[in-house]
């Protein structure tokens, strides 16, 4: 992936943005891509075949190939210019997954823009094109490896449309960001046992066997959980089965039960565990140090201990 | 266990069904181009490259459609080396004109068996690029120069689908187009602008051509049939008063030796100087010779000085032969002042022609035609004087039964005579010939010149066009007193010849056909032949010193380098700027949306709630709403409204009822309560 570090100009390091950010030509860097060097100095070949076998329609149509570059560049310019950027929120996703940043694009011209693309160290979306005074959203799709709040930090928009002999680009740095909650764990390891108002030591997941239903599939359901003739059945998605008849009672999941001693092994353990007792429909609380949460069942509550335990030990 | 992500994944598989696979309109995009651009080269390349260049190009079709590579990477290798030792053995080398295109052309195939990226491909349209330039040594002609414009549309055409994933066939090639109109200006500027250099970088080597037109060795014998070349020799444009046909002859070789079989000069003589007296007001022409590999350049009359030719020193002949050091290998244009009537002397004192010289003149083979040697005997024995013998000759020629054809009968051992007293029938070349034999045979100094006579004028353009079929030969006798006279026997025969030319002198069952024949065509010619000499003057001879001419002509400051400088660099400055303002991104007008959520942002800014910048309407109606909470609902009703108006799926509806809301939007709001917190 070196070779996809930004070419930007070192000195001219851009502030953190938020708002909208219109691309006038003063945002705008233009320098011929290495397909460019190379079609210059074939040119320049040509130009010294002329000169020294004086045939004028060498002359002509080198200078000619010379300027279709040159207007390729004006036309490369052309197409990034007067764009108007803002960064969308982005999806949480797992340690280990890709984070799919989205940039929303707003062509107010009556210009149609064509292979525009998003460019980061750590990888590069696709190009689209834009229609006139259309809008898309840009997608820069980074592997996220740690959890916490990450900022992509700088990015480029970029085109090289049409002739790809020059690569324009403008360098951003949006306060964007994306939450990355800690890899589950990737062993299933049962459920700590319940809490106080159940003491028998009980051990397993209390999980019934009766079905209960479908919903559909998170990261972090176990795999024979997974209703594979469902899925297939039902299109896209994966399915989860859900089964109930367990005995209606809450768990604990602390930091000082799970089996590993680091910290980042525990927080991938109770992540793994909020993800299981969630998929059981069970009601759980979270504790971590310094941060408790009370016992309850939900979307909003798994985004809630979620959330705590990406940012455990973050300041933000 | 579960494989994190994968789910994440995979709907990013599934939308890329092999991007590079089956992916046959990419390949095609290459195809198109490279085929055209191949194709003037295929005429010229060994068979064996344009087969395996289409083999390559079906191979790397049906690779593009099965996703699969057809050739393993050592056999490309292998391939590639075969194609180099394949052009070493046929040309020789793998560089320079012929060798380095072919083992390019070869090399271009093989590349399309595996082009993968945009990187690949773009390469390869590089190599077209190449190609397409070097198309242009083995000709100029405005028919190659308008069918490689429209290959280079499909190149840079080509360029622009590598830019993007399935391109659309029309808009990329309107881009294409307009690109290169954008182009043109510019490439024009630099075209006249650049300057241009009087000889080549390096030593070339010399292009083995055949030569065509006149040669320096004549043998009237061996000529059964003259075929009438339409290849033109030369054009010619007078500026000034036009000599009739009678006296446009336009020199050439001038044969001396004779060996009763072929006429030549060897050597050229050198020992005496040119004695020449131009009569009467000098003729001024300005005449473009088309390269023939020769070495000799037609000139008419006597020139006041010789033109200068760049980088091939020329030197005029005793004989008034001028020639060239070098071969003439590409188009040549000279201006010469010249006498269309001068007197041609080579004086030793008492009059006569340097005794070398005479003895040249008077040269015959020992032997041979010994009933021409008697009748030229008897005429020196009867005439008064040598020109009383140009005229008994002549006058033989005119009232015996000569005729003039261009299938003559093949000549015997001893042609003169066979010419003489037998056949009777021949061109130019018969007459003259047997003319000076029978002007030696009898003590008159005399030699065979050859060259072109005649012409045919272009109206449109007002020159001359002068075509292989108008070579001539004829005759120059050494008369005491006037020095060298021309004499042309075939005039004696056929006066139409010299008068009309060629076809006119014809006999009517020898007519040339052709394009020629049909009158109604000619018009339409020589409209072509104008075109045609313009090109060449203005474009194919564009060099060195037609450029400073035609700046000095602009200005006299341009014919310097520092305003050729400047002239390009402001040409050059002003051209790109006109284009930059031209291509700018119009923002379009607003949209009636728009418009209405601009009127409300006013009625906000009266309340002192103005909207930033780059303020989001969502950002301004949270704002908003924070100031005036009374009004919130409707301020976030008339957002909502104008963000589907503007983004969403908006349609007349929506429109309208953001209309009304706007138009009443602060509803009773004065009244009520004027003193809204600023």
């Amino acid at each position: 992936m070196a070779s996809a570090a930004l070419p930007y100009l070192p000195w001219r390091k851009p502030a953190t943005e938020s708002g909208p950010i219109r691309l006038g030509s003063r945002r705008l860097y233009i320098l011929p891509t290495r397909a460019g060097l190379v079609f210059s100095l074939l040119l320049l070949g040509l130009l010294v075949g002329a000169i020294n076998y004086g045939v004028s329609l060498i002359y002509f149509f080198t200078f000619w190939l010379a300027a279709i570059t040159v207007m390729g560049m004006l036309h490369t310019q052309r197409n990034l210019s007067g764009l108007l950027l803002q960064g969308c929120p982005t999806v949480p996703v797992f340690a280990g997954e890709s984070a799919c940043f989205r940039l929303r694009v707003a062509n107010s011209s009556r210009l149609p823009r064509q292979s525009i693309g998003l460019r980061h160290v750590n990888g590069q979306g696709q190009t689209r094109d834009i229609s006139a005074g259309g809008e898309i959203l840009l997608e820069l799709p980074l592997p996220q490896v740690d959890r916490g709040w990450k900022t992509p930090g700088r990015f480029a928009i970029y085109s090289e449309f049409p002739l790809g002999l020059f690569r324009c680009w403008s360098v951003l740095d949006l306060d964007w960001g994306v939450l990355v909650y800690p890899r589950p764990a990737a062993d299933a390891l049962p459920l700590p046992a319940t809490g106080a108002d159940d003491d028998s030591g009980a051990t397993s997941v209390n999980e019934g066997t009766e079905f209960a239903g479908l919903r559909g599939y998170q990261p972090g359901d176990p795999p024979r959980r997974i209703a594979w003739k469902a899925s297939a059945r039902g299109g896209e998605t994966l399915l989860t089965k859900q089964f109930a008849g367990g005995v209606a009672r809450h768990i604990d999941l602390n930091w000082g039960r799970t089996p590993e001693r680091d910290p980042e092994g525990r927080l991938s353990r109770l992540t793994r565990w909020v993800l299981d007792a969630h998929a059981c429909g069970l009601c759980y609380g979270l504790e971590l140090p310094g941060r408790k949460l009370p016992p309850r069942v939900g979307e909003a509550h798994l985004r809630q201990c979620l959330e705590a335990l990406a940012r455990y030990g973050q300041t933000r | 266990m579960v494989k994190l992500g994968s789910a994440g994944m995979l709907p990013g598989v599934l939308a890329r069904p092999g991007r590079f696979g089956k992916d046959v309109g990419a390949t095609l995009w290459l195809l198109g181009p490279m085929l055209l651009v191949l194709a003037p080269h295929a005429l010229r390349l060994p068979m064996w490259i344009s087969l395996s260049w289409l083999a390559f190009a079906l191979l790397g079709l049906v690779a593009a459609r099965t996703g699969r590579q057809p050739v393993g990477r050592h056999l490309k290798t292998l391939l590639a080396l075969a194609g180099v030792a394949g052009v070493l053995l046929q040309y020789g080398t793998v560089i320079g004109p012929s060798g380095g295109v072919a083992l390019l052309a070869f090399l271009s195939g093989a590349k399309l068996l595996e082009t993968n990226g945009t990187r690949d491909r773009l390469g390869l349209l590089f190599i077209g690029c190449f190609l397409l330039v070097a198309q242009f040594l083995e000709g100029q002609s405005l028919f190659t120069a308008a069918y490689m414009t429209g290959a280079a549309l499909t190149l840079v055409a080509g360029m622009i689908a590598t830019q993007r994933p399935a391109p659309p066939w029309r808009p990329t090639f309107a881009l294409a187009a307009r690109l290169m109109a954008q182009a043109l200006p510019l490439a024009l500027l630099v075209f006249l602008l650049f300057p241009r250099l009087g000889g080549p970088l390096w030593h070339l080597p010399q292009p083995v051509a055949t030569h065509s037109g006149l040669s320096e060795r004549m043998s009237p014998g061996d000529i059964s049939v003259l075929i009438l070349s339409d290849e033109l020799a030369f054009r010619a444009e007078f500026d000034g008063p036009v000599p009739p046909a009678p006296q446009r002859y336009w020199r050439g070789p001038v044969l001396w030796d004779y060996d009763g079989h072929t006429w030549h000069t060897d050597p050229a003589p050198r020992a005496d100087r040119l004695e020449a007296t131009g009569l009467g007001q000098p003729l001024r022409y300005n005449l473009t010779l088309e390269p023939n590999q020769q070495r000799w350049l037609p000139l008419l009359g006597l020139p006041t000085h010789l033109p200068e030719l760049p980088g091939n020193p020329t030197r005029l002949g005793v004989d008034l032969q001028w020639q060239a050091r070098e071969p003439i290998t590409r188009r040549l244009r000279y201006e010469v002042e010249a006498y269309a009537e001068y007197r041609l002397e080579n004086r030793s004192g008492d009059g006569s022609p340097t005794p070398a010289l005479r003895e040249r003149a008077l040269a015959l083979p020992m032997g041979g035609n010994p009933r021409s040697r008697e009748i030229a005997r008897a005429w020196r024995e009867t005439a008064a004087n040598d020109a009383a013998i140009v005229a008994l000759a002549l006058t033989l020629f005119r009232t015996q039964a000569f005729f003039y054809t261009l299938t003559p009968p093949r000549l015997g051992a001893w042609a003169v005579d066979d010419f003489l007293f037998e056949s009777r029938r021949g061109f130019c070349e018969h007459y003259a010939s047997t003319f000076v034999f029978l002007m030696r045979a009898a003590g008159v100094p005399a030699r065979v010149v050859t060259g072109y006579q005649g012409g045919e004028l272009n109206p449109l353009g007002n020159y001359f066009i002068v075509r292989g079929r108008d070579a001539h030969a004829w005759a120059e006798v050494w008369l005491d007193g006037q020095g060298w006279v021309r004499v042309d026997p075939t005039g004696a025969v056929a006066p139409s010849r010299v008068e009309r030319g060629v076809e006119a002198a014809l006999p009517p069952g020898e007519q040339p056909g052709g394009e020629f024949a049909a009158a109604w065509l000619r018009p339409l010619h020589l409209g072509w032949d104008l075109v045609n000499n313009r090109w060449n003057l203005w474009v194919l001879g564009y060099n060195q010193e037609r450029q400073h001419q035609f700046l000095a002509r602009l200005s006299p400051l341009m014919a310097r380098w520092q305003g050729m400088a400047w002239a390009l660099g402001l040409g050059a400055t002003v051209l790109l700027l006109v284009v930059c303002v031209a291509i700018l991104p119009r923002t379009a007008r607003h949209d009636p949306a728009s418009r209405e959520y601009l009127r409300f942002c006013r009625t906000l800014a009266h309340r002192g709630i103005a909207r930033g910048a780059a303020e989001a309407p969502e950002d301004y109606a949270r704002r908003a709403t924070g100031w005036l909470p009374d009004l919130g609902r409707d301020i976030q009703y008339i957002t909502r409204l104008y963000l589907t108006c503007r983004y969403g799926p908006g349609g007349e509806d929506d429109l309208s009822a953001l209309r009304r809301a706007i138009t009443g939007f602060p509803p009773r709001l004065r009244r009520r309560n004027p003193t809204q917190p600023l």
